[in-house]
């Protein structure tokens, strides 16, 4: 289920990234299942997938850490596969970050152009520029360890960019930082991409990062691409019911429940805000769907309330409503209520069937580092 | 106590300790030849023992660490590990016999063609410190090289840099100080040791010097005073050792 290439070749410009039947086994595990894959110049690529579905490995190979099994990597148009990392123009922010400890920030960020031979005056004033970028002009003397956690992402952000390279690979960057810096380093990193108009490739296992950040992204599954698309199609016209389900709560119904509600018993899914709850004696008009069950569950959000509403027809349906008139208390006295609920057909999507790989995959990233 | 000791004298006619307090050992030592040949010469195999050491363990350390496969790598560390469950003098008298003229090192060395004899020179001494001190030596060395994470060899080399050049700015100055700590052990057991020197070859070190003033001449306060001087050394030693982190690496 990879990405059609034939678009565009790899020769002409605009493709920054192209990975070619690529596939990575570790012994029997088999990690990265053969992907298709092109990342345009100037664009903020995401990976997005749960651990184990092969996202990490496929930027490791980008990277030039682990060398395909088979298949071809291209950097802008030229085959890098059995590049040393060292040759190819592309850096990385990694997970843990990496930052060496025994050296000052100055040192770190400096690495780069140091070993490549870049001469001094020019090296101080890019690394001057880096390290503004990042908003840390003053950090230069300090060591790593005198640095909080957004700081030392920082640096390893500042670190890498120092070296102008044509593409940035990101690595969970935001993952051991609180959820207040990660979202302010969400808008921060997007500047700075916007900024330096540079190629990012960002690994990601959380959907709300890779839909805010992204211009495309690549879901990723037990080593396959799922779908690429951008965020907008990826969320609302999610190709399996695998995507449906990681990006962004979704509903997959199959079966006899689906033909019951759409005359066909292909599966298909619809989004929990989509659904609205109506009077039991409501006549479904013009496209709309409806049916009617019993509410299972309350969950009280806040600005809305979450309902788990089991199927008269089978299978079940989660709904979030706005909390537009609606208190703690009237929401949670809807439960074991009967309801009839109502949303338009267009908003049904035809999926396959749901693989299930959610939470229920092996780990073979984990299982090699 | 031995700082009391060592203040005292001995009446060289009674042959009996004058328990008067006074520097005259101090100054014997920082005057008399003698005692500053010696401790030249034990620093000189103190040094020499612990470079020897340091050459062996580092590349070892390295295999067991970097290059030895997970299965070889517990065998590895058995083999390193192993001498220390010998007894000391065994393995000290083994070294005489190897050394001894006509032992298998005499035979080694003809089958080369070198004319070496090792006999019980100083190079024999040398010799044995090392091979008893090296699992010291081996084992810091062993985790600092554990400690360097991937990631940071990853992150040299995806910075631009070779091989070389990662190992050189990266993981040596991170090793750097687990050969320190390393080197405390071989230096201060070298320092100090005078069975192996007494029993393997014939030259006179420090630690022969105190046990023939203690023991046969009976001059009690000048050993002390003397054993002052391995001690004095080991403690510039540590805090220079201390400077490098090497205590972060123990």
């Amino acid at each position: 289920m990879g990405q059609p290439v034939d678009r565009m070749s790899a020769e002409q410009p605009g493709v920054a990234v192209l990975l070619e039947k690529v596939e990575k086994r570790f012994g029997e595990v088999v990690a990265v299942d053969g992907i298709d894959l092109e990342v345009l110049e100037g664009e903020f690529f995401s990976m997005l997938g749960p651990s184990g579905s092969g996202k990490t490995t496929c930027l490791r190979m980008i990277a030039g850490f682990e060398a395909p099994s088979s298949g071809r990597i291209l950097l802008g148009g030229r085959d890098v596969s059995k590049q040393p990392p060292y040759e190819r123009d592309v850096n990385t922010v990694f997970q843990d970050y990496a930052l060496f400890p025994h050296m000052t920030v100055e040192d770190n960020v400096e690495y780069g152009l140091k070993v490549k031979k870049v001469p001094k005056d020019d090296r101080r004033d890019r690394v001057a520029d880096a390290l503004e970028m990042v908003q840390l002009t003053g950090f230069g003397g300090r060591k790593p360890a005198q640095l909080s956690g957004g700081q030392r992402q920082r640096v390893a952000l500042a670190r890498a960019l120092v070296n102008r390279p044509k593409v940035l690979l990101l690595d969970e960057p935001l993952g051991a930082l609180d959820l207040k810096l990660r979202q302010a380093m969400q808008i921060e990193l997007k500047e700075i991409q916007q900024q330096v108009g540079l190629t990012f490739i960002y690994v990601t296992h959380d959907q709300e990062e890779a839909l805010t950040m992204s211009d495309r992204l690549a879901v990723f599954s037990r080593g396959r691409i799922e779908q690429v698309g951008s965020p907008a199609e990826v969320y609302e016209r999610p190709a399996t019911g695998f995507v449906a389900g990681f990006v962004g709560a979704s509903n997959v119904l199959s079966g006899e429940a689906a033909r019951a509600l759409t005359g066909d018993a292909h599966a298909f899914t619809i989004r929990p805000e989509k659904i609205a709850m109506a009077d039991l004696d409501h006549q479904a008009v013009g496209d709309e769907c409806t049916a009617t069950g019993k509410v299972q569950e309350v969950v009280y959000l806040g600005a809305s309330t979450r309902y788990v509403v089991h199927l008269d027809v089978g299978g079940e349906l989660v709904i979030v409503q706005q909390n537009l008139d609606t208190s703690s208390m009237e929401a949670l006295q809807v439960r074991g209520k009967a309801v009839r609920l109502v949303w338009k057909a267009r908003n049904n999507r035809p999926v396959e069937e749901a693989t299930g790989a959610i939470g229920g995959s092996a780990d073979p990233e984990e299982g090699v580092r | 106590m031995l700082l009391a000791s060592s203040l005292w004298r001995l009446n060289e006619l009674s042959g009996q300790v004058e328990h008067v307090a006074g520097l005259q050992n101090y100054r014997d030592i920082v005057t008399g030849p003698l005692y500053r040949i010696v401790t030249r010469r034990t620093l000189i195999l103190a040094a020499g023992v612990t470079i020897f050491d340091i050459a062996l363990a580092f590349p070892l350390a390295y295999y067991a660490a970097r290059i030895a496969s997970a299965r070889l790598r517990p065998l590895l560390l058995l083999l390193i590990v192993m001498p220390l469950w010998a007894n000391y003098l065994v393995k000290v008298f083994a070294w005489k016999t190897i050394v001894a003229g006509d032992g298998p090192a005499d035979a080694l060395f003809r089958v080369l063609g070198l004319h070496i004899q090792l006999g019980t020179s100083v190079w024999s001494v040398w010799l044995a410190l090392s091979y008893l001190w090296l699992p010291f030596v081996v084992l810091p060395v062993y985790a600092a090289f554990e400690r360097v994470p991937p990631s940071y060899l990853e992150a040299s080399s995806d910075l631009g840099a070779r091989s070389w050049m990662t190992f050189r700015r990266v993981t040596l100055p991170l090793v750097l100080p687990g050969v320190v700590a390393g080197s405390i052990f071989s230096f201060s057991l070298s320092l100090g040791d005078y069975l192996t020197p007494g029993l393997v070859g014939k030259t006179i070190f420090l630690g022969n010097l105190i046990d023939a003033l203690a023991g046969i001449a009976h001059n009690q306060p000048l050993a002390a005073a003397i054993a002052f001087i391995p001690m004095v050394i080991m403690a510039i030693y540590l805090l220079i050792a201390r400077a490098m982190g090497a205590f972060e690496a123990l």
